[in-house]
Order: C-alpha cells, then structure tokens, then sequence
C-alpha cells in the first residue's frame, strides 16, 4: 500500500524550530540572572530583578526548550516507529499552539510577579488549567497513535516517552490543584508539610519524568539512529524502565532532609533515591553500549559526539543525585551551589546535549535532508558548549562545598566563623566563571540557531511517506 | 508522637515499600539468568533500521542493583522508615538534634558562664570577650544593624551615643532579651496637610535645619497639643517608650523634609524581635557588652 500517505511532519517541524529558539531564550535569561549574581547593579528594576527572572528562566529552559524538544521528538519517534500518522492532527496542532501560549503568558506573568509560589510550578492557576487541557490533547494524540500502530510491538522509546506524558500528567494536576482569590491568585489545595511534600513529589518527579524518562525516550530512537546499530539489551530496557518509573515516585523527600517532614518519610526518600542509581545508570549503559563496534563513529560525527556526551553526563549526575540524598553529604550540600551545579549538569549535560543532538538530526529531515548546513558548526557547538558545561560545574562545585563548609564552621567557643555575607564573598569568583561557562553555552545556542536558518532557508517543507512495517525476524 | 493518624495507614505505607522493593527484587530476579552462546537481535524491527539485541545485563550493574537493596533493606531495619518502626539504632532527628544541642552546651556553657559574673563594662574591655561578641553580633544582629553595627535606614546605628530606648547596659541588655515595638501613631488625619508642614518645619528648627520660620512658630502649638507626650515638652524623647529625641540630630529614617513628613503623616512603627530565649542569658550578656563597648570606647585605646 504505498499510496501518498505521508507522516505529519509539520508540528514536529513547529516544535523543533521553536526548541531551538526557546532554547535561545530561556538561556539569554539564564545568563542574565548569572550576571546579576556577579553584579548586583543589574537587578534593574522589580521586573528584571533576579527574583522575577530566575523562574522565567526555569520555566523557559525546562518546560519552553526541554518541553518543545520532547514534543517534537515523541510526535517524530512515535509516527516512524508505528508507522503511521499521528493520531487526531488537528489536536496535534492544538497541542503546538496551547503550548506556545503557555510559554508566552508565563514569560508575561512570571516578570509581573504572579506567581503560585511553587518551584518549576509557579504559574498561575488559568495557565495551568491550559497546561491540563493541552498535556491530555498530547496523551490522546501520542497514545492514539501508538493504538493504530502496524507493528506488533511497541518500540522502547515509546515506553519511555508514555511514561513521562502520563505521569507528567497526573503530577501537574495534582501539585496545581489550588483555590483561586482572583484571576491571576490562587491558595494551594494543601498546607504546611504535606504541601512541601508534594510540592517536592512534584518537583522530583518533574525530574524523573519530564527531564529522565522523556529524554530517554529520546536517546532511545536517536542513538541508534545516528549509531547505525541495534540497541545494546532489550532484556535492559525493561528492566531499567520498569525500576526507573518504580522508584522514582518515591525520591521528592531527599529535598526536604532535616525539615518538618516525618523521619519514615526522609528515611524512605533517601533509600529510594540510592535504588534509582543502577535503574538510572541501565539507560547509560544501554545508550553507550549500542555505540559498541561503532566507537570510530565518534571522531568525525559530532551529532554522535552530542548524543554520547550526554549520556555521559547523565551517568554522572544520576551518581552525584543519589549521594547527595545520603542524608550526611546532604546536611553539607543542601542550599548551596552544590544543587546547582548538579541541577545543570543534569540540565545541561544530560537533557540539552541530548536534545540537541537529536534537533541536529531532526532539523535537516524536516527539510528531505539529511545533514545540516554546516557539520563544522555542530563541532563547533559541541566543543563550546562542553567546555561551558565543565565550567559551570566544576565551579559550582567548588563554591558549593566552599559554602557548605563554612556555613558549618565554628569556632572553639561554638561561634561560627563565618558571617553569612562572607560566604557570599567568597563565591564571587566562582560565580563569575560559571558565568563565563552559561555564556559559551549560551554562544553554542546562537551557532545552532543560525545553523538553523541556514539549513532552513530556501527549503521547502517536507513530509516524509510512511515506511511500510518490516516483516519481523523468525 | 506517632505520624499516622490510624494504623491503616501505617499499613498503607508499610504495603507501598514492601511492594516496590519487591517489585525491584522481582524485576532483577526475572533477568537474572546467565547466558552462553551468540547475543542475537532480539526479532522486530522498527523504522527501517531500528532493531534490539538482547545483550543479558551487565554482571556489575546487576550487583551495584542488588547492594543498593540490600543497603535499603538493612537502613530501614535501623532506622525509622518501614511505617511506624522506629529502627534498631533509636535514632530520630529530634533525638539527634537535642543531643547535639547538649554537648554543646556543656562544652561552650563554661566558656560563656565566665563573663556571666563581670560587669558589662568590665566584659566591654576583655579582649577575648570581645571578640566572641563580635561574632555572635555578626551572626545573629549584622542582617539588620550591618557588620559594623552602624544600622540602615530604620535599623539604629549602635556605635554612637544616641538611643532611643537607653544605652545603659542594663537596658541594652532588656533590649536583646524582649525586643522592642517602637510605634508613633499617623498624625496626618489629626493635623491636616499644612499642620503637618508646620509641625516639621518646627522640629526641623530644633536641629537648625532649613526651616520656614512662620510654619515653625505655628507648628510650635501644634507640637505642645499633639507631641509632646511621648517626645516631652522639649522634644528630647522619652527613652521609656523608645520615642527619640528630636534635638540630637540622629534620625532613624533620615532628616530630609520628605522623610519626616512621611514620618509625621503616617506615623511609624518598627520592631527588634527578642533573643533572650533563642540564645539564652550568658551570650546575651556577652553581647550586650559588646554593644556598649561599641559606643563606650576605653579612653586607653
């Protein structure tokens, strides 16, 4: 049947090209609130002020850039290795034109000062009634889609990418569930301890789900793509996927160690988060090792080098977050810039690099290419931006464990020794070179940007037909 | 004090980590064959090109899986975790947190009880003590009053003679221990808008600010009616109720005429929390010397 039926291509196109500019974006604002640590001064006025800006910037990478990112790539993956269409394409589109409008009023809201008050959730409760409505438009397109399939068995990366819409789902609406005052001001459903704790089951499964289990969906298909080689264990994928969605659910208590909360609570957040360390590192495995008898690849490709890098990254900070829920090494490094430096390293090691690295293989076939305007640039993205990456890490570690130790330091008659404004101090210079690292990372966005429009400019758009299923092996 | 409301719950707990460490166990145990021969593609393909082999799991990663199990299994044997169980070791980290506090306070008590006896002046020159004052203040009161304790707008300064509640060391010391309210009520809606101007320009006077010197003589009747019974009848404050002086040409939120007309207009209130409970009588005194010493500096230095 190779009639003229094509896949849709054109949200995943919309959401690809808008990746890459919230990716612009959402960074510019990272690095705005860098330099504002290293220069007071420019906390200009209350709408540009750090306070405002910083969840702007949260927002924007991880729901504008990793959220356009996921769509685009779970709409792309799920079409080809079902071959068929996507399921309900109008909602399809629906699904691209909500979300923008998502991004845009909290770009509005977030520097006006509305906010609920809840990390990675602070838009208010209008905006996420559009988030509601839009995630179950995605489900019933993503899972219809996986319904009409032509293959008797569901790809891996499906899995993966079911798991993170699913749970993203009932995580958004259970953590925004809030009494609303006013148009733009609302009181959450729950109060004192049982709220911090669901914010936190929210905010560590946004983690787990929308920054892991998504993002390995994505590793799932590009890898081997790009490599050219089976996945390295089927008998893997499942058993990391099944432990990973198991015990994540239970880790959000390690970001309330030595609070209010309940020992059993601390207790069992912390043993979980140390379980999640081999489920974690299964999905390393699984994307390095298909790499096996490929490894030359890795020279000339820099797509590759993308896709590898971060899942290299991944395997680091998958190690780093299970130590720090150890409640002793937490009691050093929680509130300093220890969590940050993880927190990006995940961010940008793992889910950018990946994410990009897969843009960098979706963006020409939008186009019926198949390789950028210029493979030059993509290295040259990649070495900028690792370079920026081990910066930013490297000296959030230093200033994190630096603050740590001084916050604890005390004198021979109890006193501490150091006043809190001395740790400040002491981080300026660490906070000037994590702002030169946010700034080359930022650098690599502007390259792939214009990389972009190189390779889009004077293409015409392309919808590929759909590829007939192959006859499965005996 | 137990964290269930009713023992299903604490079964209901107990159920969901049972279940998902089992759930781990089943998962691991169902994968754990060891296999010989070829790795073989594991039979469909996807996308033209994308196929699975079925490598069986890495041995390391199998054990690192399994040491984490087994460290949770036996962490919630020791520890308070599995429901209601307390753990073997009988840690909780209230326990842990009024232990801590106890050794403290028997290694650093001593240290500080030997000031307790000495007068505030005496302490106020002891070198060591001094210094341990310093870092209490720069600890608990510099967030406010600045690391050189010269305040902020609102925040007294506490290195000059000026004191609005008294800077003898004993009240010094009733300061830190209770806090204080300072509060001056509005006194826009009582004067109106020019008796407001008038009042201020007479207090402006009594500094020898610039002053409209008819506004000043009409503001000083005003000031007689309305001021005089917190500031006195010569305006040089009642240290009692912390209303300051107007004479001493120290203004806690500023002297321009903008400022002390808001002041007038709309009143004033502000508020030092206390320390007394949360840092206990010994280091209150260590502090409170050092306060006054800031303003009482030995003629010998």
């Amino acid at each position: 049947m190779q009639s003229q039926a094509t896949y849709n291509y054109n949200v995943v196109r919309q959401f690809s090209i808008m990746t890459v500019v919230w990716g612009v974006v959402g960074m510019l604002v990272g690095v705005i609130v860098a330099a504002q640590l290293v220069w007071p001064e420019l906390n200009l006025g209350e709408w540009l002020h750090f306070g405002r800006l910083r969840p702007l910037h949260t927002n924007a990478v991880i729901f504008a850039f990793g959220g356009c990112a996921l769509f685009a790539t779970s709409y792309f993956v799920v079409q080809r290795t079902c071959h068929t269409p996507l399921f309900a394409p109008g909602l399809a589109t629906f699904t691209f034109w909500g979300w923008q409008l998502v991004i845009v009023l909290a770009a509005i809201s977030l520097p006006l000062g509305f906010t609920s008050g809840k990390e990675y959730a602070e838009l208010e409760w209008p905006i996420d009634i559009l988030i509601a409505v839009v995630w179950v438009s995605y489900a019933i397109v993503f899972f219809g889609t996986i319904a009409k399939r032509k293959t008797s068995h569901i790809y891996v990366a499906n899995w993966f990418f079911g798991g993170f819409i699913l749970t993203v789902a009932l995580l958004h609406i259970v953590n925004s569930a809030a009494l609303p005052v006013s148009l733009t001001k609302s009181y959450s459903a729950y109060a004192g301890v049982q709220d911090a704790m669901i914010q936190w089951w929210y905010g560590h499964n946004a983690v787990g789900f929308f920054l892991t289990a998504g993002f390995l969906g994505m590793m799932y298909y590009f890898v081997p793509k790009q490599a050219e080689r089976p996945v390295y264990s089927y008998r893997l994928s499942v058993v990391h996927f099944w432990a990973l969605i198991f015990t994540y659910m239970w880790a959000g208590p390690h970001h309330l160690h030595y609070t209010a909360l309940p020992d059993w609570t601390q207790s069992v957040g912390m043993i979980f988060s140390l379980i999640l360390l081999a489920p974690s590192w299964g999905g390393m495995i699984n994307g390095v090792m298909t790499l096996s008898g490929a490894w030359h690849k890795l020279r000339t490709d820099p797509i590759l080098k993308f896709l590898i890098t971060a899942l290299s990254f991944y395997g680091m900070s998958t190690f780093e977050g299970p130590m720090m829920s150890i409640k002793t090494v937490n009691a050093l490094s929680h509130y300093t810039d220890w969590t940050v430096g993880h927190v990006h390293s995940g961010a940008l090691g793992w889910v950018a690099m990946i994410s990009i690295g897969s843009m960098y293989y979706l963006i020409p076939r939008m186009y019926g290419k198949t390789q950028m305007y210029s493979v030059g640039l993509i290295n040259t993205h990649f070495w900028i931006a690792t370079i920026g990456i081990v910066l930013y890490i490297a000296s959030m570690w230093i200033a994190g464990v630096m603050q740590g130790l001084m916050w604890r330091a005390t004198n021979p008659d109890g006193t501490l020794t150091y006043s809190f404004v001395e740790s400040v101090k002491a981080s300026y210079p660490f906070w000037a070179i994590r702002l030169a690292g946010g700034v080359m990372f930022f650098t690599g966005m502007l390259i792939m940007f214009y990389n972009m429009v190189k390779t889009m400019a004077g293409e015409k758009a392309y919808e590929a037909p759909v590829v007939a299923p192959a006859a499965a092996h005996a | 004090m137990a964290d269930f409301i009713s023992g299903f719950w604490n079964a209901y707990v107990m159920g969901l980590v049972g279940l998902s460490l089992l759930f781990c166990l089943f998962v691991l145990m169902s994968n754990n064959k060891r296999e010989t021969g070829p790795v073989e593609l594991h039979g469909h393909v996807w996308d033209e090109n994308l196929a699975e082999y079925n490598n069986p799991l890495p041995r390391w990663w199998l054990y690192l899986f399994w040491i984490t199990l087994i460290f949770a299994v036996v962490y919630l044997v020791m520890y308070p975790g599995f429901g209601n169980t307390k753990g073997a070791l009988g840690w909780s980290a209230v326990g842990q947190y009024e232990t801590e506090m106890r050794v403290a306070e028997e290694r650093y008590a001593p240290i500080f009880a030997k000031y307790q006896g000495m007068d505030v002046a005496a302490v106020a020159i002891d070198e060591e003590a001094r210094g341990a004052g310093k870092r209490l203040f720069v600890t608990y009161c510099a967030q406010c009053h600045g690391a050189d304790a010269r305040g902020a707008k609102g925040f007294p300064n506490l290195t000059d003679k000026a004191w609005n509640w008294g800077g003898e060391a004993e009240t010094i010391k009733t300061t830190i221990t209770g806090g204080r309210m300072g509060m001056m009520p509005p006194f826009g809606p009582v004067l109106g808008p020019e008796g407001v101007k008038d009042v201020v320009n007479y207090v402006r006077s009594l500094s020898g600010f610039a002053h409209d010197s008819l506004r000043a003589q009409r503001g000083v009747e005003l000031f007689q009616q309305n001021c005089v019974a917190c500031h006195g009848p010569e305006a040089k404050g009642t240290q009692a109720m912390g209303a300051p002086n107007l004479t001493d040409g120290d203004w806690l939120y500023g002297s321009t005429e903008a400022v002390m007309t808001e002041t007038v207009q709309n009143g004033r209130t502000n508020r030092m929390p206390g320390f007394g409970e949360f840092l206990g009588e010994a280091k209150v005194h260590l502090l409170a010397s050092y306060v006054y010493g800031l303003s009482n500096q030995p003629a010998a230095k």
